[in-house]
């Protein structure tokens, strides 16, 4: 299966990354871009390792969404890095379905660094791939996912990857939060946190956006850190050994108390920044393998 | 201990027993153990009470729960000169009411824990009609931003409404009803579409016409009832409407519960008492919201009690001192005050014979609070002794001057009713008594 293959392959990098002696030549010569319209620290920055850890020329993009107007000059964008003749092109967006749009054309093999409220591959990968290394597999686990689902890329990529790899996911957040029909993406939806979180394995946070905490979606953090911030009392309803992920920045205090977000035993979430080296640089030697053109030169 | 606390046995006998919630309708007795009902039925006491035991005689008047009435304006905290929670609660007794529910429009707004904590702590202490506040659906009752439902129902809210405002915004009504849907809460809306209504003083058609008068209407209440289903077939949660006043209001409600949706809904007394000829003469005291509508309207209204269609009746409780009704009509204040009129002119449904007895006393009992989830309205043992005496024939004429309300604007001034609370029981204590 693909996605056995590239987390096996991604924990060998693990090792490699583990290492005093960090880098590989196997992408020498090829060029990656790092095209980011939307602000991204670990993303970007675990992208850009990745690249240079495999060896190749990486070259970060970053531009504002503001002044690169959507449609025509996104297409325009693509059109003048394509001549440029790179490799692969890791794009962050902040509509969902613009990196298809650009993914259509460029002759590069192109990687979605998350788009709009979308997916966000990457990030279940080395999530699945975080899981994985504690736990031993995925099959059977229940995983819990709580908080923003509406306006979560990572959301959405977690319940198809999760799924496929035969865990059950519940997700957890007030009603305003939950989008329409999810319950038909084969995930079991509550309300009651309480509820949600009993018998889990995983506890996957989400980042709550501060513009949505005053107005119609929510009334105030205090509420909603009552109800469904992450804290040991609702924690002590998930199995003993249950783990914590959030794809990060956190917020804490909101959605995460910060004692569960550093606790060592049971938090992952320094690792799930780990693994998501490791797993980019699974994805680009993946995807570079069956570019032409490879011809390392001797040095 | 205080004083107010309930103690020991009370026996009332030579009753006649009357629960609509258990169809039960029998002369019988009925016993209370401090602020309980210990015993009741046909049986008990037969053989006589034993000593030791206070008795009540009822020389075989009504005994039936306390009326629960689900929309009152208390005005405290912010205009006491109109209400007090002590004046509203005087009231409530002596209309039989032993549980009501407060609207959010207050000043301050109950839109968080402390005006709710505020509110409930008052009610306990002056220890008269129990008071359960609605909260506001939105902060301020702005219609903008959500209030915090989740903690606002912890602390005691038991429903969320913006009062006499209607929730206009149909994307904050959705996300309203999803996010109290999230806390098991429902939605209460005051179905007037704003926009028809602004500046409006009575039912729009030719007696407003011939008054010179703006009229309100009647789609007002079509327009936003329809929306409001529409939007809780999307949403989901439980949505109740207020104070229905017209024919297509409950013609819209009647289908919408045949296609299953989660939505109930009140009247108010003046609605199938009165119609709109009462404000001719311009009178004050006969300008509510909604406004009395056409004769018509106030027939659909008796239809809609009859089939079920309307759930429950309440007071709609809307104190206005002197000088806000002491105006040109279009000046005036809407409301009148009900509590002590709810059970006479909810009983002409049964004088004029729409229903029994026991259908319309479950419209202001146990109806209300299975809506919203008060352990109230019914005779149950261990259940709390909230009680009335009441002679469903005695005749009076309403008499505003001797209401205890503050204040004194009833729409029914001056009539001839029938039905006559004489004691009221909270929590086992006698809190009201008439004399004679």
């Amino acid at each position: 299966m693909e996605i056995t293959a590239l987390l096996d392959l991604a924990d060998g990098y693990v090792e490699q990354n583990r290492s005093v002696d960090k880098r590989k030549n196997l992408l020498r010569g090829r060029t990656v871009i790092n095209l980011f319209f939307e602000n991204s620290t670990r993303t970007r920055t675990s992208f850009e390792l990745a690249g240079k850890r495999l060896g190749a020329d990486v070259i970060n993009m970053q531009a504002s969404a503001s002044s690169v107007q959507k449609g025509e000059s996104l297409i325009d964008t693509a059109m003048t890095l394509n001549a440029m003749h790179l490799d692969v092109l890791v794009v962050r967006h902040p509509e969902s379905g613009a990196v298809k749009l650009l993914s259509e054309k460029v002759n590069c093999a192109v990687i979605n660094g998350g788009d709009g409220s979308h997916e966000h591959p990457t990030q279940a990968l080395l999530d699945a791939l975080t899981i994985r290394r504690r736990k031993g597999g995925l099959s059977g686990l229940t995983v819990a996912i709580c908080g923003d689902v509406l306006h979560s890329r990572v959301a959405r990529s977690n319940i198809h990857l999760l799924n496929t790899m035969g865990a059950r996911v519940r997700l957890i957040g007030p009603r305003t939060l939950m989008p329409a029909e999810v319950g038909r993406m084969g995930v079991e939806v509550y309300h009651d946190m309480r509820a949600g979180l009993e018998d889990v394995d995983v506890v996957m946070m989400l980042r709550i956006q501060n513009e949505r905490m005053r107005g119609t979606f929510l009334p105030s953090i205090r509420e909603y850190f009552h109800f469904f911030g992450l804290d040991y009392e609702k924690l002590a309803l998930a199995k003993p050994d249950a783990v914590i992920m959030h794809p990060g920045p956190m917020n804490r205090g909101v959605e995460i108390d910060s004692d569960v977000a550093d606790d060592v035993e049971r938090s992952l979430i320094r690792e799930q920044v780990e693994m998501g080296v490791a797993v980019r640089m699974a994805c680009l030697d993946l995807l570079t393998r069956g570019l032409p053109d490879t011809s390392p030169t001797g040095a | 201990m205080t004083g107010r606390v309930a103690s020991g046995l009370v026996a009332y006998v030579n009753a006649r027993l009357i629960d609509p919630a258990s169809d039960l309708d029998a002369p019988g007795a009925l016993l209370t153990n401090g602020e309980t009902i210990a015993d009741f039925g046909p049986g008990l006491f037969r053989g006589g009470v034993p000593s030791g035991i206070e008795v009540v005689d009822c020389h075989g008047l009504y005994l039936a729960p306390g009326l629960v009435d689900m929309r009152v304006q208390l005005r405290e905290p912010g205009e006491e000169h109109k209400e007090t929670l002590r004046s509203a609660g005087e009231s409530a007794v002596a209309g039989g009411v032993t549980s009501m529910v407060c609207l959010p429009n207050t000043d301050p707004v109950i839109d968080d824990v402390a005006t709710v904590e505020f509110v409930a702590r008052r009610a306990r202490k002056i220890g008269l009609a129990k008071v359960y506040p609605y909260a506001a659906a939105t902060k301020g009752l702005d219609g903008k931003e959500l209030s915090e439902m989740g903690m606002l129902g912890e602390a005691g809210a038991l429903a969320f409404t913006d009062g006499t405002k209607p929730i206009r915004n149909a994307q904050v009504m959705r996300r309203a009803l999803a996010y109290a849907d999230t806390f098991g809460a429902m939605i209460v809306q005051h179905p007037e579409e704003p926009a028809l209504a602004e500046g409006g003083v009575m039912n729009e058609g030719e007696l407003a016409t011939r008054m010179g008068l703006a009229g309100i209407p009647a789609a007002a209440e079509a327009i936003i009832l329809e929306r409001d289903m529409r939007l809780l077939e999307l949403a989901g949660g439980r949505y109740h409407a207020a104070h229905l006043s017209t024919a297509e209001g409950v013609e819209i409600i009647r289908k919408a519960k045949a296609r299953g949706l989660a939505v109930t809904c009140d009247t108010a007394p003046p609605y199938f008492a009165l119609n709109e000829l009462a404000v001719g003469d311009y009178r004050t005291f006969s300008k509510l919201s909604p406004p009395l509508r056409s004769e018509e309207d106030r027939q659909a209204i008796i239809a809609g009690l009859k089939d079920g269609t309307i759930d429950a009746v309440a007071s709609d409780h809307a104190p206005q001192d002197q000088d806000s009704k002491r105006q040109p009509f279009a000046l005036a204040e809407f409301g009148g005050v009900g509590l002590e009129t709810l059970l006479a002119v909810t009983l002409e449904l049964v004088h004029n014979g729409h229903m029994d007895l026991a259908d319309a006393l479950a419209l202001i009992t146990v109806a209300p609070a299975d809506i919203l989830g008060l352990p109230a309205g019914h005779l149950k043992v261990g259940h709390a002794a909230d009680l009335i005496l009441f002679d469903p024939a005695r005749g009076w004429k309403v008499d505003p001057e001797s209401f205890k309300s503050k204040s004194k604007n009833s729409p029914f001034d001056g009539r001839p009713v029938q039905g006559m609370v004489l004691r009221t029981v909270v929590d086992g204590r006698t809190v009201f008594c008439r004399d004679g």
